[in-house]
């Protein structure tokens, strides 16, 4: 049941960001930084924490889901450690996904070189 | 004080039309599968082709076109007194490099896709002028070095919307003399650049469409020709949506060219079978088409008259970026079989 | 203008004759393509919150592996492929942000390892970095006051 509410959930957000991309101007590029802001301010106001508890990964996997994790860490640390928290919060929460990012992109372009189309 | 070769507005009529002597064409793989595979004189297998880059490909693949063209055409490099050559990568590398170990007197040009009419239209000006006897014109683009200057990376997960083109891999080059049995260039008409306002780098088509029009018509003002007076008229390249707006648009204007109208981006590709949407695009584009099918049947008299236009939008990535819009710009050049 | 059309003109009829993105289809595709890829997200989250990882650290774990998986596909050539019919159902997801990483690396290394590969790792991802980090700075600063006062 909660791998159908992850497709739901996550098929969805995608759904989200494939009629933008058709109907609107916008480029992909833009509709990420829109996703990754609006997953930070859902969280801040407490919409998407639920959209979480519900679709799990459907929820996390998709960028808004990073914009969710940077948000909560920030929320979390502020709490700890006051203002310092607004800062070091949301990029120790998402620190594993961002090095990874790096690490393994790195390591993969080293590796691999693109391909004729 | 007239210039006596000019006629009308925009169009120069030769008095010693210069004729061409041969041609030469490579082209990528996928080009190599497209209709027009057995115009070409080589299809390289390897979009590399044994360099370390796409840029390197490039430059191989338009060095190669010209000496096979100066071969094709009995003369040896030596003899070439100019050439003229343009491409789409930054500051026109893939000519400048290609060319750097030739020893051959070098215009460089930039005119976008329009870049092959253009360099014919210059050739045939210093051959006509008395200014050379042997002159080669040549223009070159290459799908993978294209993309990454102007879109995105090759690997990048990025859907194309269904007016944008695919630019060619592939070099054409013409060898031009002053002597010769054709086919010949008889007239040129420069274009101005036309811009409507377009702004979406994905629609090409509709950002050159006006000039092409704009060309096309002022052709037949200043030379009083009829569309009958062709056997083919060819742009390169509206692609299909590009080509279905300038006919419209000409229609309106009451020109009808309907009947003898295509367009090099739809020729070169199988729409269905390729994935090409659009169609095809880039210097290379028009120059193949050129180089390969149009030459092949000029000499064979299936084709007698045509009316080249190649177009070209004249953007930029940062001029994108900067909320600019499209500029278009098409040259048109008439090449017959009878040098009237 | 010569063409007789103004530039507001010409911008209604290219919009008229312009051919439309299959939107319906587009969407439906990218609905299930991204929500596949979830489903994976959600298996592997399972898998370590079953090795007893907490939910956080299983969610960091998880962000890992589906970056790891879209660089690899990415790597393999096959990335871009599935993300052709996928669309947004491969752009949205983090292997879609591993994918915008990997696609400009590879294809920079030919200017070398420093200025071409590394230089333009995030070309693309830097915005979704940059806009996310301020964000989420921002909102933490907000409560911060909030709490304060």
């Amino acid at each position: 049941m909660e791998f159908i509410r992850a497709f739901l959930v996550g098929g969805s957000i995608c759904a989200v960001g494939q009629i933008l991309i058709d109907k609107t101007k916008l480029t992909p590029a833009r509709i990420l930084v829109l996703f990754v802001t609006l997953g930070v301010v859902l969280t801040a106001i407490g919409v998407y924490e639920p959209l979480v508890k519900f679709g799990g990964a459907g929820a996390t996997v998709p960028i808004t889901g990073f914009g969710y994790s940077l948000a909560k860490g920030a929320l979390k640390e502020v709490k700890e450690k006051g203002l310092l928290g607004a800062f070091m919060g949301g990029i120790s929460s998402t620190a594993g996904g961002i090095a990874a990012a790096i690490f393994f992109g790195y390591l993969i372009a080293l590796i691999f070189s693109p391909k004729e189309k | 004080m007239t210039a006596a070769k000019r006629l009308g507005k925009q169009t120069v009529k030769f008095q010693n039309p210069p004729s061409i002597l041969a041609t030469a064409s490579i082209v990528g793989k996928k080009e190599g599968e497209g209709p027009l595979k057995h115009y070409y004189d080589q299809i390289i297998e390897d979009g590399f082709w044994g360099e370390k880059t796409w840029e390197k490909a490039e430059t191989k693949l338009l060095r190669e076109t010209i000496m096979t063209a100066v071969t094709k055409a009995d003369l040896s490099i030596k003899d070439i007194q100019y050439i003229l050559s343009g491409d789409l990568l930054n500051q026109c590398i893939a000519s400048s490099y290609g060319i750097r170990d030739m020893g051959v007197p070098f215009f460089g040009l930039y005119g976008a896709c329009s870049t092959m009419a253009e360099s014919l239209s210059l050739a045939s000006i210093l051959i006509d002028g008395g200014f050379a006897d042997y002159v080669v014109a040549a223009t070159s683009s290459h799908f993978c070095s294209a993309e990454r200057q102007f879109r995105f990376p090759l690997e990048y997960g990025g859907q194309r919307p269904p007016t944008s083109q695919w630019t060619v891999t592939g070099s054409g080059a013409v060898v031009l003399s002053s002597k010769g049995n054709g086919p010949y260039i008889t007239h040129i008409t420069t274009g101005k650049i036309v811009d409507l306002g377009i702004k979406d780098a994905n629609n090409m088509g509709a950002a050159m469409a006006p000039a092409a029009v704009d060309t096309i018509f002022t052709h037949f003002e200043d030379t009083g020709f009829d569309p009958d007076y062709y056997d083919l008229i060819i742009t390169g390249d509206l692609a299909y949506y590009g080509k279905e707006i300038a006919q419209d648009m000409l229609q309106r204007k009451g020109c009808d060219i309907s009947k003898i109208f295509t367009d090099c981006g739809i020729e070169i590709f199988d729409k269905e079978k390729q994935d090409t949407h659009a169609g095809g695009s880039g210097c290379g584009c028009s120059a193949v088409v050129l180089a390969g099918y149009l030459y092949h049947e000029l000499t064979k008299g299936n084709l007698n008259k045509i009316l080249f236009v190649a177009t070209g939008a004249l953007m930029s990535p940062t001029s994108s970026q900067q909320g600019e819009s499209i500029p278009g710009i098409a040259h048109a050049v008439t090449i017959q079989n009878a040098m009237e | 203008m010569e063409q007789g059309l103004t530039k507001k003109e010409y911008e209604k009829y290219v919009q008229k004759k312009m051919p439309k993105s299959p939107v319906i289809k587009n969407t439906i595709k990218a609905f299930i393509i991204g929500g596949i890829i979830c489903i994976v997200g959600q298996v592997v989250s399972n898998y370590f919150k079953g090795r007893g990882m907490s939910v956080e650290e299983a969610g960091g774990a998880t962000a890992i592996v589906m970056v790891l998986l879209g660089a690899l596909l990415t790597g393999l050539d096959i990335y871009d492929g599935i993300a052709k019919h996928a669309g947004a159902g491969t752009i949205v997801p983090i292997t879609g942000f591993a994918n915008s990483i990997v696609s400009p690396a590879m294809e920079f290394k030919s200017e070398g390892y420093v200025l071409g590969m590394a230089s333009k790792m995030f070309v693309i991802a830097g915005p979704v970095l940059v806009y996310g980090i301020i964000a989420s700075i921002v909102v933490g600063i907000i409560s911060f006051i909030v709490k304060t006062l």
